[in-house]
């Protein structure tokens, strides 16, 4: 094993290759988790202005059924995710670290999980494109890669940009996770199509789907359905970590790096998640907004691994109550090992990016510990974009985040591959993220103090132009008085004579 | 479910690690060097031994006792293996004979001048083993050079277990007699006498390398194994050993090629002196060796031509101590200069044109 490793290890020049623990979990046929009495659903799900909602407590709600829409140029709309009745607009813990709250729609399932009266689409294939962009907007399709970007805004910008390939993410290199490699052997036709209509919406000549070595399953079925779509190629790409990242999926398939001042669209190519196709899929052709996605659950801690379609909304606590627990987990995740977030506790609503939900035990977790830099060096071997993970830790450790800033914090990916490998167990990651929060909080400081400085300025411009102003008019009415006064001397005078 | 487990602090991402630890780079790094120093411990015998174990203990006790004038505690510290593998390194790099007072002097210098003085582990400049060792042989010369040529345990000149001790404790009258030059340091002598190297009978090396030197020095294949074995576990990379080497041999070749009478030829460079331990194990020093491919090459690529320039022209008959210090003093600034290109960037940091 490790001598394989050692002769294979320059396959890809980057990135680390953790043991993925996908399977047997992968395997597992899907399941759909039973629908749960409340279902939570926040109006931030998505990069961008929260959504505003559009029913009030005690409104009956149809699955489907729009509950609150999309405000300003970047923002989703969000649905009920089943029938029920809204039980009350309040809040529901985020699913952040922190354990913020944040403002939630609550539904009560009536527990028929009745349609709304949907609209599917007989041609979607004869739409215009900025029909499709519009419906899809409508729909509330973010990316499901975890990015949460709006989608209709991504192809919209695309078509602008007049791309010519779509690129269509389906490594799914985070370890653990598996709910693309099981979307694509499941529902692979319904992909294929969403991925057309995609480029219907984006006018690419081409889509690439790329797939990690290690999902043979899924290579097959998408292979079996491109079939007859011969401008949509899968494309076979070593599975190493992060394979996924967008950077490094374009320049896997494409063959060049994308600038660090330009996006994948200033190069013809937009990509998506075949999540998100299969999103775009369900919205046009069957007439369904995003109300559920498939989600893996895993983790040493969790009785029953595998992939479990949700509805928007369930509690952490209704999914792992589904899969079982096998005691105490040492750690909540949202998402993939690699990248995923700590949840503070299991009272959190599924979102739509909610790739994954992990229950790790301690011993995957390792060592929490660090100790001191030895500077071996193994960071800066396993970053992905060529950066100096251990200089930049010092700099933030002492304070020095401009110095950080030059040593490229800038180009971090946060990917946790400095992490994954650090022997000293010292948490990069943590540190990267410290400091780029601070950093932009100061550069809010900076904008507030800039328009603070500004309107002082333009209060004593205005001061003084007040201040003149009255000197001149004083000036000027003593003027006319003493001309008034000499006139009527004049004519006094005048009479006199 | 009770929520015991939610006090435990937020971190961020990632949430998984591939297992590698301090302590296990380090615990490798001893085991390459085992066969060799116990083959050192047979050829030398129990002065050898005594000598180890005091290196090993005051380089320990110098780290203890740092850490605890810090108000530290010093066992999970300990643990990493780095002051034992510092202590370890220093030993194979003195006379096999040497007084126990040497290696304890060495010991304590390397991990509390060398190490804890700059910052403790991750923070010195300078290989603590080879700091220690130059101050040592420059501190006490007489004693960092009385070698001797191997007496295997067993063997009827090898010292009984009381004449031993009497050696470590720095009895030395009978080294004299049987002391003997290494290899280096006889071609100096001869040269500086005027007698050119075509004409002295260089000191032979013994059926398995042996020969006199220092207590490493005499087990070269061993080390080069260790240093392979290091190599597989890929706990270094080729750049630096092979780097050191060629800086070494290339020029030696050259100069011999050029005027044998004073240039040895490179076997000698490569098999005698410090110049495998030096290459695997001691310039492959994290800490104080360059973090880029680039750079490390480039590191090594001095540490050989240095040694090779301080053997041949230098006041010194040995010089890998000294390069591989003079090469640690300009890894700062290898590390300032060579850095990895940045994605999307060339390698000054600027984004990549559009066009090409």
């Amino acid at each position: 094993m490790r001598a394989r490793a050692f002769f294979a290890r320059d396959k890809v020049p980057w990135g680390v290759h953790p043991h993925d623990h996908k399977r047997p979990a992968a395997d597992v046929a899907t399941r759909t988790l039973p629908l749960p009495e409340r279902l939570y659903v926040p109006l931030q799900q998505h990069i961008g202005a929260p959504a505003r909602p559009v029913v009030m407590a005690g409104k009956k709600v149809y699955k489907g059924q729009l509950i609150a829409e999309a405000q300003g140029p970047t923002s989703a709309a969000v649905h009920a995710p089943t029938s029920g009745r809204v039980h009350a607009i309040g809040e529901i813990t985020a699913p952040h670290p922190s354990g913020l709250a944040m403002t939630a729609i609550i539904i009560e399932s009536d527990g028929e999980d009745e349609w709304i009266d949907s609209s599917p689409c007989r041609d979607p294939f004869a739409l215009p494109p900025e029909e499709i962009a519009t419906r899809i907007a409508a729909a509330g399709i973010v990316g499901l890669g975890g990015a949460t970007f709006p989608a209709a805004l991504k192809l919209a910008s695309a078509h602008k940009a007049k791309i010519h390939t779509l690129i269509l993410n389906g490594c799914e290199c985070e370890p653990y996770l598996s709910c693309d490699d099981r979307l694509m052997r499941d529902a692979a036709d319904e992909i294929v199509a969403g991925i057309r209509l995609m480029m219907r919406a984006t006018g690419a000549q081409q889509a690439l789907i790329g797939i990690e070595e290690n999902k043979p399953e899924a290579i097959a079925a998408m292979r079996a359905a491109t079939h007859h779509s011969p401008a949509v190629e899968v494309r076979v790409v070593p599975a190493r970590y992060p394979m996924g990242s967008e950077k490094h999926l374009f320049s896997m398939l494409m063959g060049r790096e994308i600038p660090a001042d330009c996006r994948t669209t200033d190069l013809g190519a937009l990509v998506h998640n075949v999540g998100t196709a299969h999103a775009v899929y369900q919205a046009i052709c069957a007439g369904h907004p995003l109300v559920e996605r498939l989600l893996t659950v895993h983790g040493a801690a969790v009785a029953h691994p595998g992939n479990l379609w949700v509805p928007i909304g369930a509690l952490v606590s209704d999914v792992f109550a589904f899969a079982g627990l096998l005691g105490e987990p040492a750690r909540l995740v949202m998402g993939g090992p690699m990248m995923g977030v700590q949840l503070p506790h299991m009272q959190v609503p599924v979102i739509k990016g909610t790739s994954g939900l992990l229950a790790l035990s301690a011993e995957e977790i390792g060592s929490t510990s660090p100790s001191s830099c030895i500077r071996c060096a193994s960071c800066v071997r396993a970053c992905p974009v060529g950066l100096l993970p251990l200089e930049m830790a010092a700099r933030i450790k002492a304070g020095k985040l401009t110095a950080a800033v030059d040593f490229g914090l800038k180009d971090c990916l946060a990917c946790g591959c400095c992490t994954f490998v650090c022997p000293a167990h010292i948490p990069l990651v943590h540190y990267f993220l410290h400091a780029k929060n601070e950093l932009a909080a100061r550069a809010r400081t900076e904008l507030r103090l800039e328009a603070t400085k500004r309107l002082a300025a333009a209060r004593k411009e205005r001061l003084e132009r007040e201040a003149k102003e009255k000197a001149e008019a004083a000036a000027r009415r003593k003027a006319e008085r003493m001309a008034q006064k000499a006139a009527l001397h004049r004519s006094s005078e005048e009479a006199t004579v | 479910m009770s929520t015991d487990w939610l006090a435990s602090t937020p971190i961020a991402s990632p949430h998984v690690h591939a297992g590698s630890s301090v302590s296990a780079v380090m615990i490798k790094v001893m085991l390459a060097l085992t066969p060799a120093t116990v083959h050192a411990f047979w050829l030398y015998g129990w002065p050898a031994i005594f000598l180890w174990f005091a290196t090993v203990f005051a380089a320990i006790a110098g780290e203890a006792f740092c850490l605890r004038m810090m108000r530290r505690r010093a066992l999970p510290v300990l643990k990493d293996g780095s002051a034992m593998l510092t202590g370890w390194l220093l030993a194979l790099s003195l006379p096999p004979w040497a007084p126990l007072w040497l290696g304890l002097v060495g010991g304590l210098f390397a991990t509390i001048v060398a190490k804890q003085v700059f910052g403790g582990i991750g923070q010195n400049l300078f290989n603590p083993a080879m700091a220690a060792r130059v101050a040592l042989l420059i501190s006490f010369p007489v004693p960092m050079t009385q070698w001797l040529d191997p007496l295997p345990m067993g063997s009827p000149v090898a010292p009984d277990l009381v004449r031993s001790i009497q050696i470590a404790l720095g009895s030395n009258n009978e080294l004299d007699a049987i002391a003997s030059a290494s290899l280096l340091g006889h071609a100096k002598t001869e040269l500086a006498r005027g007698i050119d190297l075509t004409q002295i009978r260089l000191p032979a090396f013994g059926p398995r390398g042996e020969h006199a030197g220092s207590l490493g020095e005499a087990s070269i294949g061993l080390l080069a194994a260790g240093g392979l074995a290091l190599l597989l576990m890929r706990v270094i990379s080729w750049h630096i050993p092979v780097a050191m080497l060629l800086g070494a041999i290339l020029p030696a070749a050259i100069g011999h090629a050029l005027d044998p009478s004073r240039h040895l030829p490179p076997i000698v460079h490569l098999l005698s002196g410090g110049l495998i331990l030096g290459a695997f194990f001691i310039a492959t020093d994290y800490v104080t060796s360059p973090s880029t491919r680039l750079g490390q090459f480039i590191f090594g690529l001095g540490c050989g031509v240095l040694t090779w320039l301080i053997r041949t022209y230098g006041g010194y008959p040995e010089g890998v101590a000294f390069a591989v210090l003079l090469m640690n003093a300009l890894t700062p600034a290898i590390d300032r200069w060579v850095r990895p290109r940045i994605y999307g960037r060339d390698r000054r940091g600027h984004p990549l044109e559009l066009g090409k």
